[in-house]
């Protein structure tokens, strides 16, 4: 059976190498390929999970070694994969939603001429996310990593004659450079402490090693997730991204990748559980991000980019759960499957939408569409309902749970975060509400594009619809299965383990106040965008709304710390090179150089002052040679 | 010579009054000879100077027991070595004398440092070192010196011997190579030299003959043109360019005058006659 | 009167061919000189031949000697073919070992 796991990745890899390398003759039926492969890669995973299954909770992990990667004395890198638990969730994860949105590809990218190397971007990334979530040491996470990166970079700049585009995948690029680093100085770290870094040997090694140096490592490893899980400080890529096509942003963007993040801290856990002050960090970094990607989320016009703030925010509750410690690794990966089914289908509702209002993403611009695209309506329906955690659906059990589980930390801290955690999911509320209300109800505020044409809002075709059916339902049902006996907490709890704490609050109230903020949230944008007409001009707005259209000036931020710190840093490097340096170095010179010159007289070419020399020297070697019998 | 005394006493660590007598006297010879060979303006009389000092050295192989070494010594350097040395300067020039002062700044000091360092050092050097016991050729001898360097030359040493040959015929054919000048094209004949004399129309008949007043060493003393002037055509170019010209054109019309002088007395003819 | 008199002379006659070669510029002078230092080198030879007791020291001075003659051999056209190309006998004047 775990010789499957191999297949896992060898079926998008092969797509990959077959669509990219092809040539124009699979432009035809390149498409279908790469979502036939990106199946078989789902069925692969449901036949190991239904093995999975059949098997007892202690005896699920699947161990497969390829090959020795690179073999020398004192270290050792292994191809070789572990499926456990939390590995199978992200396969299915990856494999399923993947699949879905493969399918809606098909439709939405029918008009690019240059779909086939589309799905080969796209199979490329899976390849990569599998390997991300397979591996079982570090050094073959990094290249997933990488993978998943170099996957991201090409389809973000996907449309790479718009220089926003390319712009756009540059930019995440180099942030990702950024955590990329972390991750490589975490696993050097753990080289040097453990003198390995498989999964196995480096946890069961934990114990032994100084909080300090675990310390360091969980930092590096919470660098990392914060660039590809676009966190605080390294967040400022994920709104640019959402450049590149949508079904790419609901795959890449929302579903899957920056959700590796979660994958790594949760996977190292026996690290952070060992590292309380890291723990701390992350938690901080998650509250952050979470209100952050909140606000962001409010004031934006463009309706990814308002999923995108929405995006970082809901990471930032799974990054905050994963710093909980065992209280909140299960409800963290639970709230990551739930989020990516809802997450995608309104990203692939947004892209219907778009799909419908020719390309146009300004929500002014939209109004009045729930006639003209009913299941849209409805897929974007339940899963907005999903995402503020409407009782019964996937966000409510989900999200609830994080809640708990902040409260449940204890102490001050305990009260901080549940506030914090209260606080995002009545901003979730707000915000999405005010995406449903000024797309879907209100009046019809289209305008005519660039070339004059009016926009005529269509249903979508059936290859675009049935994937957002499919996600709508997994929005609906998947919170409740998962949370139905604790299927979810059982399932997961020998990989991450599970503790439950002591929360101050009983789970009824939490739910109260959950249910309060909602409606609180939901009133305010129903007064705001509902009630009162929507400009389609937006209006100038507060001080913050005119920052959190900025991103809350993190682009500002970036520039004048890094981009002028930079210039000034060289400016003075340069200065010190020209003066400093190249002062030694031509002083040094030019003292040899005037040397030289009166050395040079000596060499005055007559024979007999060399003669000279010669028998100085034969005088001195005597003198030696007498000094050291003498001696 | 008293080389047989010597041979008496080779074995002892103090040797016999008369080598003694005979090293304070011809050592303090050959020191001096050698100092004359620097010290010498003329060429030529550096040769003779070392010449003695070899002569010397060659007395003292013989005292020393190396009667071969010391005939060879006569015979190869005073004989065939210094007699090359003298050729040479005769080719260069036996009278011309080099200036000793000195041109290289510093020269000479550094020259008399060095030297006088060297000079102590070594002496010391010698002085240090244990020599007082001398075993002597006695034994080494005994079979005659030359035998016994045969023994050695034709056994022991037989390959640098080879070598050493190879090494003579070696300079000698590069010695002949380096002095041997190449003739690029056909030498001209006596008619053909005399066809290019009379086409240039610079020179016809021979070239004047030097020494018309034969009174030195003639070559090296210009023929006198009819106005008492003399003549560069009459003289070898090498002698003009080493600068070895005897100008005596001053003199000899100074003896003109006191022969024409002569002569008025003789014929009783006063300069009033004479000069009409 | 002790033979290491010998060496002290040969001492003597070597510095003082020494100093001629640094001093004198006529290469025929100089290269008298170099005779005179190989001559002082054949006595301290001969002077530790005696010492030792064995005809070895003679024969590198015989030895000496030939490479002496080889090297007067060609030395002496060198300086006749210098002589040819210059006009000068004066080590000065070839003072190409500088640019």
């Amino acid at each position: 059976m775990e010789n499957l796991i191999a297949l896992l990745v060898a079926a998008p890899l092969i797509g990959a190498a077959v669509l990219l390398c092809g040539g124009r003759r699979l432009d035809r039926a390149g498409h279908w390929l790469g979502t036939l492969l990106a199946a078989a890669s789902f069925v692969i995973g449901v036949v190991l999970f239904s093995d999975m299954l059949g098997r007892s909770a202690d005896d699920r992990s699947l161990h497969q070694h390829l090959f020795s990667w690179v073999p020398v004395e004192g270290f050792r890198a292994d191809i070789a994969f572990q499926l456990d638990q939390l590995s199978m969730t992200f396969v299915l994860l990856i494999t399923g939603v993947g699949t879905l949105i493969h399918l809606y590809s098909i439709g939405y990218m029918e008009h690019d001429e240059r779909r086939r190397r589309f799905f080969g971007y796209l199979n490329l990334f899976l390849a990569a996310m599998l390997i991300l979530v397979l591996a079982d040491n570090y050094l073959l996470l990094y290249l997933g990593w990488e993978g998943v990166g170099l996957a991201s970079y090409l389809l973000i700049g996907f449309w790479q004659h718009k220089p926003s585009a390319a712009t756009a995948a540059k930019k995440a690029f180099l942030v990702n450079r950024v955590g990329d680093m972390g991750l490589s100085i975490a696993i050097m770290l753990m080289f040097t402490t453990f003198g390995t870094f498989a999964f196995g040997p480096v946890f069961a090694a934990t114990g032994d090693a100084s909080e300090g140096k675990l310390t360091a490592i969980g930092l590096m490893l919470l660098l990392a997730a914060c660039g590809k899980s676009a966190q605080v400080p390294l967040q400022s890529w994920l709104g640019d991204a959402m450049e590149g096509p949508t079904p790419v942003s609901a795959l890449i963007h929302a579903a899957t990748m920056v959700t590796a993040g979660v994958y790594l801290i949760t996977r190292s856990s026996a690290v952070f559980n060992a590292a309380p002050d890291a723990q701390l960090v992350v938690v901080v970094v998650g509250a952050v991000t979470l209100l952050f990607g909140a606000i962001v989320g409010c004031a934006k016009d463009d309706i990814k980019k308002a999923l995108a703030g929405s995006t970082m925010s809901q990471i930032g509750y799974m990054i905050l759960a994963a710093g909980l410690g065992p209280i909140g690794y299960v409800f963290a990966i639970m709230h990551l499957v739930t989020h990516g089914f809802f997450k995608a289908g309104l990203f692939l509702g947004a892209g219907s939408v778009m799909h419908g209002m020719n390309d146009e993403v300004d929500m002014r611009k939209y109004g009045g569409l729930r006639t003209y695209m009913p299941v849209t309506f409805v897929t974007f329906g339940l899963g907005y309902l999903a995402i503020i955690g409407f009782p019964g659906l996937s966000g409510f059990f989900s999200k609830d749970k994080i809640i708990e589980a902040a409260f449940a930390k204890g102490g001050t801290e305990g009260w901080i975060l549940g506030a914090v955690t209260l606080l995002g999911a009545g901003i979730t509320a707000f915000y999405m509400t005010r995406v449903m209300l000024m797309t879907f109800f209100g009046e019809k505020r289209w305008q005519p594009d660039a070339k004059g044409d009016a926009p005529h809002p269509h249903e979508s075709p059936r290859s675009m619809t049935i994937p957002m059916i499919v996600l709508a339902v997994g929005s609906v049902f998947a919170g409740g299965f998962f949370s139905l006996g604790d299927r979810f907490l059982h399932w997961l709890e020998p990989v991450t383990g599970h503790d439950h704490g002591d929360a101050p609050l009983s789970a009824g109230v939490i739910t109260g106040a959950t249910m309060v903020v909602l409606v609180i949230g939901v009133a305010v944008a129903w007064l705001m965008y509902g009630r009162a007409s929507v400009p389609v001009a937006p209006p100038r707005g507060s001080l913050l709304t005119r920052a959190a259209r900025r991103d809350l000036l993190q682009d500002d931020f970036n520039h004048v710390v890094l981009v002028r710190g930079g210039e000034h840093l060289t400016r003075s490097l340069v200065y010190m090179d020209h003066t400093l340096v190249d002062g030694v170095v031509n002083g040094t010179a030019a003292s040899f150089g005037g040397l030289s010159g009166r050395l040079r007289k000596l060499q005055n070419g007559y024979a007999r002052t060399y003669a000279v020399s010669m028998f100085g020297g034969t005088a001195v070697l005597i003198a030696a040679t007498l000094l050291m019998r003498a001696v | 010579m008293n080389s047989l005394a010597a041979s008496a006493t080779l074995a002892a660590s103090a040797t016999s009054t008369g080598e003694a007598v005979q090293f304070w006297i011809l050592g303090t010879v050959a020191v001096v000879g050698a100092l004359c060979t620097i010290l010498m303006k003329k060429a030529v009389h550096s040769a003779l100077c070392l010449a003695a000092t070899m002569i010397v050295l060659a007395i003292f192989y013989l005292a020393n027991g190396a009667y071969f070494l010391g005939i060879v010594q006569v015979v190869v350097y005073t004989g065939a070595i210094m007699m090359l040395f003298l050729f040479v300067v005769m080719l260069v020039g036996v009278s011309a004398a080099d200036s000793l002062t000195e041109t290289l700044k510093g020269q000479r000091w550094w020259a008399a440092a060095c030297g006088l360092g060297f000079g102590i050092l070594l002496i010391a050097g010698i002085g240090n070192a244990s020599l007082h016991s001398f075993t002597g050729l006695g034994q080494a001898n005994a079979g005659g010196n030359v035998q016994g360097l045969a023994a050695l030359i034709f056994t022991k040493y037989v390959f640098a011997f080879e070598i050493t040959g190879a090494l003579l015929i070696t300079a000698a054919v590069g010695a002949m190579l380096l002095t041997h000048r190449e003739r690029t094209e056909r030498a001209l004949t006596q008619r053909e030299m005399a066809e290019a004399r009379v086409r240039a129309g610079v020179q016809l008949p021979p070239l004047p003959a030097p020494g018309v007043y034969a009174r030195h060493n003639a070559v090296d003393i210009p023929g006198l043109l009819p106005d008492g002037t003399t003549s560069d055509l009459t003289v070898n170019r090498t002698l003009k360019d080493r600068g070895q010209i005897r100008d005596v054109s001053a003199e000899a019309i100074a003896d003109i005058k006191a022969l024409e002088q002569r002569s008025a007395d003789r014929l009783g003819r006063d300069e009033e006659e004479a000069k009409r | 009167m002790n033979p290491v008199n010998y060496l002290y002379l040969a001492s003597l006659l070597f510095t003082i061919g020494a100093a001629g070669v640094l001093i004198r510029r006529n290469a025929i002078v100089v290269f008298m000189c170099i005779e005179l230092m190989l001559n002082a080198c054949n006595l301290a030879f001969v002077t530790f031949a005696r010492m030792h007791g064995n005809l070895d020291g003679q024969i590198i001075a015989f030895f000496t000697m030939v490479v002496a003659a080889a090297e007067v051999v060609v030395g002496l056209a060198i300086i006749v073919s210098l002589f040819r190309s210059r006009h000068s006998a004066s080590v000065d004047d070839a003072s190409l070992m500088k640019l």
